[in-house]
């Protein structure tokens, strides 16, 4: 009883730690990325002691200049939620990952421990319910504040954030035919079988490549990052968090990052394989040629949560890219893209797919 | 306004081309930043430059922070001839002119003070000297301070500093007014 809970604990905790690190990490990452692919050095001065450790101690810096900021709240503001709508954005992208597989089964003294916060027969729809939630928090900022720009940034958060859950939810659509489920360890468990004589991993990229490019654009949007931030548009047209300082304006930014880290973990889970490593299986590596390296249950079960924080960490340098790439879609260029670009793809690739699994027989 | 062609439009190919730019720069200046913290190459993997630790060379004819120029016997060569302050189109310069021991020698400034605060650096003092007494060839930029006052420079502050080296760098300390917090 009290092993199960300790476990059930450790669980929550690894995803909390993995997630909350990342996302708080991730301010680092885009300083650095960014300077780095313009040709600078970026933030480097904050230090402790004379020790800068590469800028790493920014975050920290930013924490408490943030705490300790004043907390200011205009004067008409709906006061209940006006407080609670930054909490709302980061709980719901905070609890997102819980149902992201972050490795296989892990047996310990004849125990099966899942790793994943929560095993959910609908994990997918999980996700997207808990994504679709936290546009609640963006809405509520919007409108609570009493300031027109930020009502209207409100708005363009929310019609942002329905064109990209549909076509979101329609571009999943496809891989769930394939992988026939939507829990999604079973889905990544089913992406550890091997194509053309073993050569090539089944992963989601492979089988729905466009899916891959809809749900990672549609995925971008519901980040509200440049090249989709006209919700916050911080540079001219300014968004829903313009009455917000302090941490709350923090924790808006740090919604976007988690955010960012969720549809990371989606995204590899659904597309990159999740924690499968090619050629591992749970007996150890088998490589295609017939060579075969026994591992220990251990080794196996660490190289899988290895792979998946790497995996996660390579989409979180390309959707990195992509925001230090792009310019912004005007608002328009957004909702078209979404309703007549993805959607309609997306519907496509549904169709596309159906037929080949008719003609190929069921999977 | 021009009209997009299909390669364009479908817009794809354009982003993947520019996601190509940006990466090939971060992995080109990654490796330079490796390289150089590993010894292997000097190559930097930034074009900026660390300001207060690193300073790019300024040019000598940059106009910096005034200074008045001494005599043999350390003395100024200032006159007080008042031909400075006449042309100072920001009226920052505050000179009184007293009487010099040496006969030869009309008036000698007992007050010269350059108030920074609403100096605007046009280099007029400079041209208008006939003793070539005030020169602003300090390479010193860097002179901020807390209150008005401290943005003050008396005689003694501007007679005790030193033309800067050839490349720019200046040989005398920032003078640091005696208010401004470290």
């Amino acid at each position: 009883m009290i092993t199960d809970l300790g476990i059930a604990f450790g669980r929550v905790a690894f995803v909390m730690f993995f997630v909350l690190n990342l996302g708080g990490l991730l301010t680092w990452v885009e300083r650095k990325q960014s300077a780095i692919m313009q040709d600078r050095i970026g933030a480097n001065r904050a230090s402790i002691f004379g020790f800068r450790v590469m800028g790493l101690l920014h975050p920290l810096a930013d924490g408490i200049k943030m705490l300790t900021k004043e907390d200011f709240r205009p004067a008409r503001a709906d006061r209940f939620l006006f407080v609670l709508a930054p909490f709302v954005s980061v709980f719901f992208a905070l609890v997102a990952f819980a149902s992201i597989p972050f490795g296989d089964t892990l047996l310990v003294a004849g125990r099966e421990i899942p790793l994943q916060a929560v095993t959910l027969n609908v994990g997918i729809l999980y996700v997207l319910a808990m994504l679709s939630l936290g546009v609640y928090g963006v809405m509520m900022a919007g409108w609570s504040s009493a300031n027109n720009y930020a009502l209207l940034g409100g708005q363009r958060a929310a019609a942002l954030m329905i064109s990209a859950e549909i076509a979101i939810g329609a571009s999943i659509m496809g891989v769930i035919m394939i992988y026939g489920s939507l829990n999604m360890q079973d889905i990544v468990r089913a992406q550890g079988r091997h194509f053309l004589a073993g050569w090539i991993p089944a992963w989601g990229i492979v089988t729905q490549p466009l899916a891959f490019i809809l749900f990672l654009t549609a995925g971008i949007a519901a980040t509200k990052r440049i090249p989709f931030d006209t919700p916050e548009s911080e540079s001219e047209i300014i968004g829903y968090f313009i009455e917000y300082s302090g941490m709350k304006f923090g924790m808006f930014a740090m919604a976007d990052f988690l955010e960012t880290v969720v549809i990371a973990g989606m995204t590899t889970s659904l597309f990159l394989g999740g924690w499968q490593v090619p050629y591992l299986d749970a007996g150890g590596l088998r490589l295609p040629w017939g060579w075969v390296w026994p591992l220990p249950h251990l080794a196996v079960v660490l190289l899988q949560v290895g792979a998946f924080v790497v995996k996660v960490c390579l989409m979180i340098f390309f959707m990195m890219l992509v925001r230090w790439t792009l310019p912004r879609f005007r608002y328009d260029q957004a909702m078209r893209l979404g309703w007549l670009g993805l959607f309609p793809l997306s519907i496509a690739n549904i169709v596309l797919t159906g037929l080949v699994l008719l003609a190929w027989g069921n999977r | 306004m021009t009209r997009l062609n299909l390669r364009q439009r479908f817009y794809l190919v354009e982003v993947l081309s520019g996601l190509g730019l940006t990466a090939t720069h971060f992995f080109r200046n990654m490796g330079r930043h490796i390289a150089r913290a590993l010894g292997r190459s000097g190559v930097p993997g930034a074009v900026t430059i660390q300001y207060p630790e690193e300073r790019r060379p300024y040019s000598p004819r940059l106009r910096s922070l005034h200074r008045l120029v001494r005599r043999e016997d350390g003395s100024p060569r200032c006159v007080a001839c008042m031909m400075c302050e006449t042309v100072c189109p920001a009226h920052c310069i505050y000179i009184v002119a007293d009487e010099h021991p040496n006969p030869e020698i009309e008036k000698v400034p007992s007050r010269f003070d350059i108030d920074l605060g609403k100096c605007v650096f046009c280099g007029y003092c400079v041209e208008a000297c006939p003793e070539d007494a005030i020169r602003m060839d300090t390479g010193i930029l860097e002179f901020s301070s807390y209150s008005r006052g401290g943005m003050i420079y008396t005689k003694e502050m501007l007679l005790s500093l030193e033309p800067a080296h050839p490349d720019g760098r200046p040989r005398s300390p920032i003078p640091i007014p005696p208010n401004r917090r470290p």
